[in-house]
């Protein structure tokens, strides 16, 4: 099926992409273009005007800044993934990038485009959630940072206004060493979408240790769940099977191809105490279908991340 | 709406007008006639139109041929021809990692592209690196075995004395 027509404009700057955004009828932003593409082909969304966002340097790179990691938004996904500062101190958001799709389309998807597509089941929101991520988005009014939990208003809605543009995702100092694992269940590993996602994660210091629980693909969009979250704070993995219960009755799946709202819900249950396990474990647990594609990160260890050249 | 881009495509320079709609396997395809690239799903879930883009394998059918404007692209065609094979086209040969032959095109590229990152890849990086490609046929055995051994023979490591 062909694409649909329309002009192709690149920007070389942040105030460049703004400004064709303004002149142009009917512009979308084009960063890695995994999903975007796919959606003007089947017509669910329709733009007489791209305008490409990977030639603009500064949204190319990866830099420390005083809020944070800051992730150009259009670094693509493999590159975050083998990025020493996040592969050091943000392991959760390595994993989640390498689940999503499959190595050849993390060459091209980013994550400022990953979070921006809002679907509920989006691999990095999880990651995103737990370590309380924000944007920069800015606009011909300026520039704010949304919270990523704030920036979700349900299946493919955000809270960016029409022609504003992220430019950074911000990972905080203070979420640095927080580690987990990603229980996902899915058809296949590779190439579809999570059927139920649930990330367990830990604090690196404080005794006792923090705990985050997010969610994916089980309600309209990703989600923390704060009362299993607490739980787990106060009485630690022995409330692995009742934290599990608190987000199995804190989720809102539907059904669809890739499973029922029930069975989401009950997976919910079954996932959480399966991660908060894995917490604790010598060298987590390895659950069939739960375990990431290839080299990933089977226990939080910085040495068994599988270093690449 | 037409635009001019100028690109390599196999170590040749190619400039050409193209629909700014126009996929890179599209043109590739159409314009240059390299039919290695095969449209499977045309949405990045197969595979079969992988090719390299600066070096880094790509859904070709994700990619606009304008976006590929004064970048490298390495398709199947581009490594070796009958009589002197690519060491991944040689152990597929070998293994027998080919039966309708649809995939395969992708799988060397995918293969390619990993091998470029992590020469000495085990099984399981050789498994997540094709993840995304898809055989119908069924035979992802002789694949990742085709896979490692080319890896071994670009490395330079003795080759095995007998095949199993």
């Amino acid at each position: 099926m062909l694409l649909p027509s329309f002009a192709f404009s690149t920007a070389r700057s942040v105030e460049e992409a703004l400004e064709l955004w303004a002149c142009l009828p009917d512009a979308a932003y084009l960063a890695g273009g995994t999903d975007l593409l796919p959606q003007l082909r089947l017509g669910k969304r329709a733009h007489r005007n791209l305008i490409d966002l990977k030639r603009i340097q500064s949204l190319s790179r990866i830099r420390e800044t005083e809020a944070g990691l800051a992730i150009g938004a259009a670094v693509p996904l493999a590159d975050i993934a083998r990025h020493p500062a996040v592969r050091e101190h943000y392991p959760l958001l390595v994993e989640c990038c390498r689940r999503v799709g499959a190595w050849p389309l993390q060459n091209r998807a980013t994550l400022a485009g990953n979070i921006c597509n809002a679907s509920p089941a989006a691999d990095t929101a999880v990651a995103l959630l737990t370590l309380e991520a924000g944007v920069i988005a800015v606009s011909p009014e300026g520039e704010r940072v949304i919270s990523v939990t704030g920036l979700f208003r349900g299946p493919g809605q955000t809270c960016l206004r029409p022609g504003e543009l992220v430019t950074e995702v911000v990972l905080p100092h203070a979420s640095a060493g927080w580690h987990g694992s990603y229980q996902r269940l899915s058809r296949r590993q590779g190439m579809d979408l999570a059927t139920v996602g649930v990330l367990v994660a830990s604090s690196n210091g404080g005794a006792p240790p923090r705990h985050r629980v997010s969610l994916a693909a089980v309600a309209p969009t990703p989600l923390r769940v704060a009362d299993a979250e607490a739980l787990l704070d106060r009485e630690g993995p022995r409330a692995a099977r009742r934290a599990g219960e608190l987000a199995r009755d804190r989720c809102r799946p539907i059904t669809d191809l890739r499973g029922s709202a029930e069975y989401r819900r009950e997976m919910v249950g079954v996932l959480v105490a399966r991660g908060v396990a894995a917490l604790s474990g010598p060298s987590g647990i390895v659950v069939p279908g739960a375990g990431g594609p290839g080299p990933r990160t089977p226990d939080p260890g910085p040495q068994s991340q599988g270093e690449r050249p | 709406m037409n635009q001019t881009i100028s690109l390599r495509v196999n170590g040749l320079p190619e400039t050409h007008e193209v629909p700014a709609n126009q996929t890179l396997l599209q043109f590739l395809r159409e314009t240059l006639d390299l039919t290695g690239a095969k449209e499977g799903c045309n949405e990045g879930e197969c595979g079969a139109c992988l090719v390299l883009l600066d070096g880094r394998a790509v859904n070709a059918c994700l990619t606009l041929a304008v976006e590929a404007d004064g970048r490298e692209v390495t398709t199947i065609e581009g490594l070796g021809h009958a009589g002197d094979l690519h060491p991944l086209q040689a152990a597929f040969l070998k293994h027998a990692a080919v039966q309708c032959g649809f995939c395969t095109p992708g799988m060397i590229i995918a293969a390619l592209g990993l091998l470029r990152d992590n020469p000495d890849p085990s099984e399981e990086d050789v498994r997540w690196a094709m993840s995304g490609n898809l055989c119908r046929c069924t035979g992802y055995r002789q694949i990742i075995d085709a896979v490692q051994e080319a890896a071994a023979a670009m490395r330079g490591d003795p080759a095995p004395e007998a095949a199993p």
